[in-house]
């Protein structure tokens, strides 16, 4: 269903940018990229800040399907953010004639941002205890997600001018602009959740399947599912190396033998 | 406050976080002249070079903060022992935040006698205002990231990977901060924005570190 959704409104969103909308009177056709980089950078941050709100969640219930909403979250809105950072790149290169230029502070504090929260998955990766793992991760998280709004504020009294940009608020762009940024802004974040639904449901599978796996193996008294969630969510990470992998077989083993 | 005199103690006795971020101070300026080729900096240069300097120095201090909790057991006893885990916390922000006072003890005037152009005398009351901000930002998101990443695999990689996004806005404040007042020629005045800018920081950032604090230490 939310599949079907966010195929339809990323395809009124492109029908929209590509049909409807005028061209912009500076940069002409290469302003249009405007319509995906802007909702990739709002909808990652968001993210973020979803992430910690998220891992806060975890924190005060202890219920590991938060640390899994948090961790897909904080996943997911990187992704977003390397997208963000490509396109703003193509974008400003075509536009100002640069690759990367360091007197936007919203470019700095995404930049800043993105770099602290690269740091989450090598972070989470090295704690080797699940539930330890999740607890550390979600501090940083709650921590990072304070520090998004702070950051930039503090780059943005750094600079010394501000720059005009296309995106103060959507009230600046004529209507046609607006409303296909607009659906734009909901495709993306549509594509968002979806895709983080899509990776919860990965892992929940993931999970399952392992539980009655170890349940075949070690005899029917065993208590299914206890832990499995944790052990299954470090495993399922992007990047994890195989070593990683068979290690949380092994402790998914202990943690269920101290739990059945 | 039993547990800060500890903590004293132990840095007291074995020597092992303060004289090196001092040394790492010192030889690091010099690495700068030679760097920049220059024999002398003012204004927002110097500024940079020594807020550069005090940061990674920093990491190193940061770095060690918990290891002999982690690997001699420290956590568990602490545990053990009735008392509420926040002290742990303000035992080593305080004794973080008095190994950077050593640390800048050795650092600023190393490097007024090295790489400034202009006298230090005016600047130093504004200086240490400062310095006394930054260094609260420093010790409240040093010592969380610190109790972060003491029991990873790859500890003295993830600590300055992790604190040197969050401590961007403490070197933004203190190097726009200290920049008018280093200038060459004219003086600057203190900026209270940007005192604003770091005290509000600290404030946050610590508020977060004690929140959160409690859950780092269980087990």
């Amino acid at each position: 269903m939310l599949a079907f959704c966010t195929l339809a409104a990323m395809a009124v969103a492109l029908a929209l940018v590509f049909f409807y909308a005028p061209l912009d009177a500076e940069q002409g056709f290469l302003q249009k990229i405007f319509y995906v980089h802007v909702p990739l950078a709002i909808v990652s941050l968001c993210g973020f800040v979803a992430g910690g709100l998220l891992a806060i969640a975890y924190l005060r219930s202890g219920d590991a399907r938060w640390d899994a909403r948090s961790y897909v979250a904080i996943h997911t809105s990187l992704i977003f953010g390397v997208a963000t950072l490509i396109t703003g790149s193509i974008w400003a290169k075509g536009s100002w004639g640069h690759w990367w230029v360091w007197d936007e502070p919203t470019l700095v504090s995404f930049l800043i941002v993105f770099l602290l929260y690269a740091t989450y998955q090598p972070l989470r990766f090295a704690i080797e205890d699940p539930e330890r793992q999740s607890r550390y991760a979600s501090v940083f998280a709650v921590t990072a997600g304070a520090f998004v709004p702070m950051n930039f504020i503090a780059v943005r009294l750094a600079s010394s001018y501000v720059h005009p940009r296309v995106l103060g608020s959507t009230s600046n762009l004529p209507p046609s602009m607006a409303l296909t940024f607009l659906v734009a802004l909901l495709a993306v974040a549509l594509l968002y959740a979806t895709l983080c639904a899509y990776e919860l449901q990965a892992k929940r599978a993931r999970s399952q399947l392992r539980a009655l796996r170890r349940a075949m193996e070690l005899g029917p008294s065993m208590h299914e599912g206890a832990g499995d969630a944790l052990g299954a969510r470090r495993e399922a990470g992007a990047g994890a190396a195989g070593s990683l992998a068979s290690a949380g077989l092994t402790s998914t083993a202990t943690i269920s033998g101290r739990a059945g | 406050m039993a547990l800060l005199r500890k903590e004293l103690l132990v840095e007291v006795r074995t020597l092992e976080s303060v004289p090196g971020m001092a040394l790492f101070a010192v030889t690091t300026f010099v690495v700068f002249h030679f760097a920049l080729n220059r024999s002398s900096v003012g204004g927002d240069l110097a500024a940079g070079i020594l807020w550069v300097t005090l940061l990674f120095a920093s990491m190193l201090g940061i770095n060690r903060l918990f290891v002999a909790d982690a690997d001699q057991g420290g956590f568990d006893a602490f545990l053990l022992a009735p008392v509420d885990r926040t002290a742990m916390l303000a035992a080593k922000a305080l004794a973080l935040l008095i190994y950077l006072v050593a640390l800048e003890l050795v650092a600023v005037p190393a490097f007024a006698l090295l790489l400034l152009e202009p006298s230090i005398g005016n600047a130093l009351p504004g200086l240490l205002a400062v310095l006394v901000l930054a260094d609260l930002g420093i010790v409240a998101i040093g010592t969380m990231v610190a109790a972060l990443t003491v029991r990873t695999r790859a500890r003295d990689l993830l600590g300055p990977l992790l604190a040197l996004p969050l401590l961007v806005p403490v070197v933004i404040g203190a190097a726009r901060a200290s920049s008018p007042l280093l200038a060459l020629g004219s003086h600057g005045g203190l900026s209270a924005r940007w005192l604003l800018t770091l005290g509000l920081y600290d404030l946050l950032f610590g508020l977060i570190a004690y929140a959160l604090f409690d859950f780092l230490v269980e087990d």
